[in-house]
């Protein structure tokens, strides 16, 4: 069920200069959140700026008990609503609405998954990999960056048996390049029969890239798409992504309910990189 | 979902729109609710006083291209360009649920001719489920139909005049701001044989970002909403109650009890709620809180004892007319 929740600000963690987590406190959302599910968010109490802003569900927080009871979100500061997010303090309130959206799906064994993350695009992967870990398949993470110090939370990966790969554009940590660089290796070294889970998230022209060589090798890939969004509720049709249908006629569809977890077949991706 | 202690209490909420009665004043107002279904999850749809759902032409629509919303100050800019799945679908997916969950259903009506506006309409006549139909002629984002019958005040009588033909369900034009006296539009439609007016709908609108010098949205133009416009909203539903006998829909830019209160001592005897339902989806069991303790406090029996209600002394409207 998707409740609205003024959450309280648990935590603010800042990881770079532009990047932080925020710890809320919603046990309804958390118990209930599946990996590649989002919140709509925007601090309480101010029209400006007016519409929520959509999240990824960054991590799902346990107690001692190991019951559900915080999410995190990875934000990144660009505009008005992410230096509002940025700037909130702890005991202050954020609004959160959820969870919404089609969640991934997550493989088991003998499958493997690699998860493929450009920059703030790591958000939906904390929960995924502990959902893919958990049902003891073996996971790697792709990962680039600009710059080494934007290489957020590997330790978090690691420590939990998800095997690195990452690529920076200025060569300071992992590939020198694009995340694809590594990938396209991993591909490489896998033969068509072996099962293979690809998820990417990131920006639009890294998510085609990755979408380009998993097409090469035969293998679709599931995208977590980050569109504008007004509602999150498929009231608005603010959202849309251009999709072929089985008849392959293109439509738009609302990310907010059909995905924003998209086959990568699916996408009409000349329309969508404009 | 609501409290049903809400009901319980001496305050009398209901809205009469023509021989249509609403338990309560508050609508969810066309394309800010996508077809009321998406909402089942979320808001007891039965506890609304209905659901005004997204706009329906004879046949599917794609609708504009992204960007298609665009943030304001207290606002936004939509140009989604009417996207839906039409009529006949809307009857054979949603109408079904929308019945079964309780619903009071009206339904927004588009067409680019009248004959279409004629023909969504006498679909929706043959199904059970709606109880009234609004006739969109105020869309700004469509290149045919809709404004175009807006704008014109033969063109608004000519449209509402044929459709109160073809049904015998209440018929409800909602009018577009963007005219120099939308009163005269009220008017109008009345004569028509309308059962009630909407108003407003957004108001023609630009952004353009001065980094790459493009308009913000890809329809280039937009209909701004939101609580930015909500003192010209009441100023015109303000001016409509002056002019006109039938019942008023009022909205634009309510987010909370006391923006809906405003409207309806400015004359609307219903509300429509539209952007907040995107920043604020639960928003419902909030305003019937509000407006009941309001009509508590101030001792308040009836809320249509209230409509039309503002105090105004020595107004002087020669302005408008020099």
């Amino acid at each position: 069920m998707i409740v609205d929740i003024d959450a309280e600000v648990m935590a603010n963690t800042k990881l770079s200069a532009d990047y932080n987590v925020l710890v809320l406190a919603a046990p309804d959302i958390a118990r209930q959140a599946r990996p590649g599910q989002f919140v709509m968010v925007k601090p309480s109490g101010s029209f400006t700026p007016l519409l929520r802003r959509p999240f990824s569900i960054f991590e799902v927080l346990r107690d001692p008990s190991g019951t559900p009871g915080a999410i995190s979100l990875l934000n990144k500061r660009i505009g008005v609503g992410t230096t509002l997010l940025w700037d909130v303090e702890p005991a202050g309130r954020v609004l959160c609405l959820g969870p919404l959206g089609r969640p991934f799906e997550p493989v088991d064994p003998p499958a493997e998954a690699f998860m493929v993350a450009g920059g703030v695009g790591l958000a939906p992967f904390a929960t995924l990999g502990d959902a893919l870990i958990a049902r003891g398949t073996r996971t790697t993470l792709f990962y680039g960056a600009r710059r080494g110090p934007e290489l957020l939370y590997t330790e978090w990966f690691a420590t939990r048996g998800v095997t690195l790969a990452l690529a920076t554009e200025d060569g300071s940590r992992g590939d020198h390049g694009l995340v694809t660089q590594p990938l396209q290796r991993a591909l490489a070294a896998r033969v068509s029969s072996d099962p293979v889970a690809l998820y990417a998230c990131g920006p639009t022209p890294m998510m085609h890239a990755v979408w380009k060589l998993a097409a090469g090798f035969g293998r679709d890939v599931q995208v977590s798409l980050e569109p504008v969004m007004g509602c999150g509720m498929g009231g608005c049709y603010s959202c849309v992504i251009p999709i072929r249908n089985d008849g392959g006629q293109r439509h738009f569809v609302r990310s907010c309910l059909a995905g924003p977890v998209f086959n990568a077949s699916r996408v009409v991706w000349e329309d969508l990189m404009g | 979902m609501l409290n049903a202690q809400c009901y319980d209490s001496l305050v009398d909420l209901s809205a009469q729109i023509g021989p249509l009665t609403l338990k309560n004043p508050l609508i969810a107002a066309s394309g800010c609710f996508g077809y009321g279904v998406e909402y089942k999850e979320a808001v007891d749809l039965a506890s609304l006083g209905a659901v005004c759902v997204k706009g329906l032409f004879l046949h599917e629509r794609e609708g504009h291209r992204p960007p298609r919303i665009v943030e304001t100050p207290a606002g936004m800019l939509n140009a989604i360009g009417l996207q839906g799945i039409g009529v006949h679908r809307f009857v054979r997916e949603h109408l079904p649920a929308l019945r079964d969950l309780g619903a009071t259903t009206i339904v927004n009506v588009c067409g680019s001719t009248l004959d279409e506006y004629v023909e969504v309409t006498k679909v929706l006549s043959d199904h059970e489920g709606v109880a009234a139909v609004e006739l969109n002629i105020s869309c700004p984002n469509i290149k045919a139909g809709g404004i175009q019958f807006g704008c014109s005040l033969t063109g608004a009588h000519d449209v509402v005049a044929l459709v109160k033909r073809a049904t015998a369900l209440p018929v409800i034009p909602k009018l577009t701001p963007n005219v120099t006296d939308v009163a005269s539009f009220a008017r109008v439609a009345q004569e028509a044989g309308a059962d009630a007016v909407s108003l407003v709908n957004t108001f023609l609108a630009m952004a353009i970002d001065v980094e790459t010098r493009r308009p913000k949205l890809s329809n280039v133009l937009g209909g701004l909403s939101g609580p930015a416009i909500r003192p010209i909203a009441v100023r015109m539903v303000w001016e409509c109650r002056q002019a006109v006998t039938i019942p008023i829909l009022g909205m634009g830019g309510i987010a909370s009890g006391t923006d809906a209160l405003e409207f309806i001592i400015a004359g609307a005897n219903a509300v429509q709620v539209g952007t907040a339902n995107f920043f604020d989806p639960l928003i419902w069991n909030k305003l019937v809180a509000d407006i009941e303790d309001y009509l508590r406090r101030h001792r308040i029996e009836r809320l249509s004892d209230l409509v039309g209600g503002v105090e105004v002394s020595a107004f002087e409207p020669a302005w408008i007319d020099s």
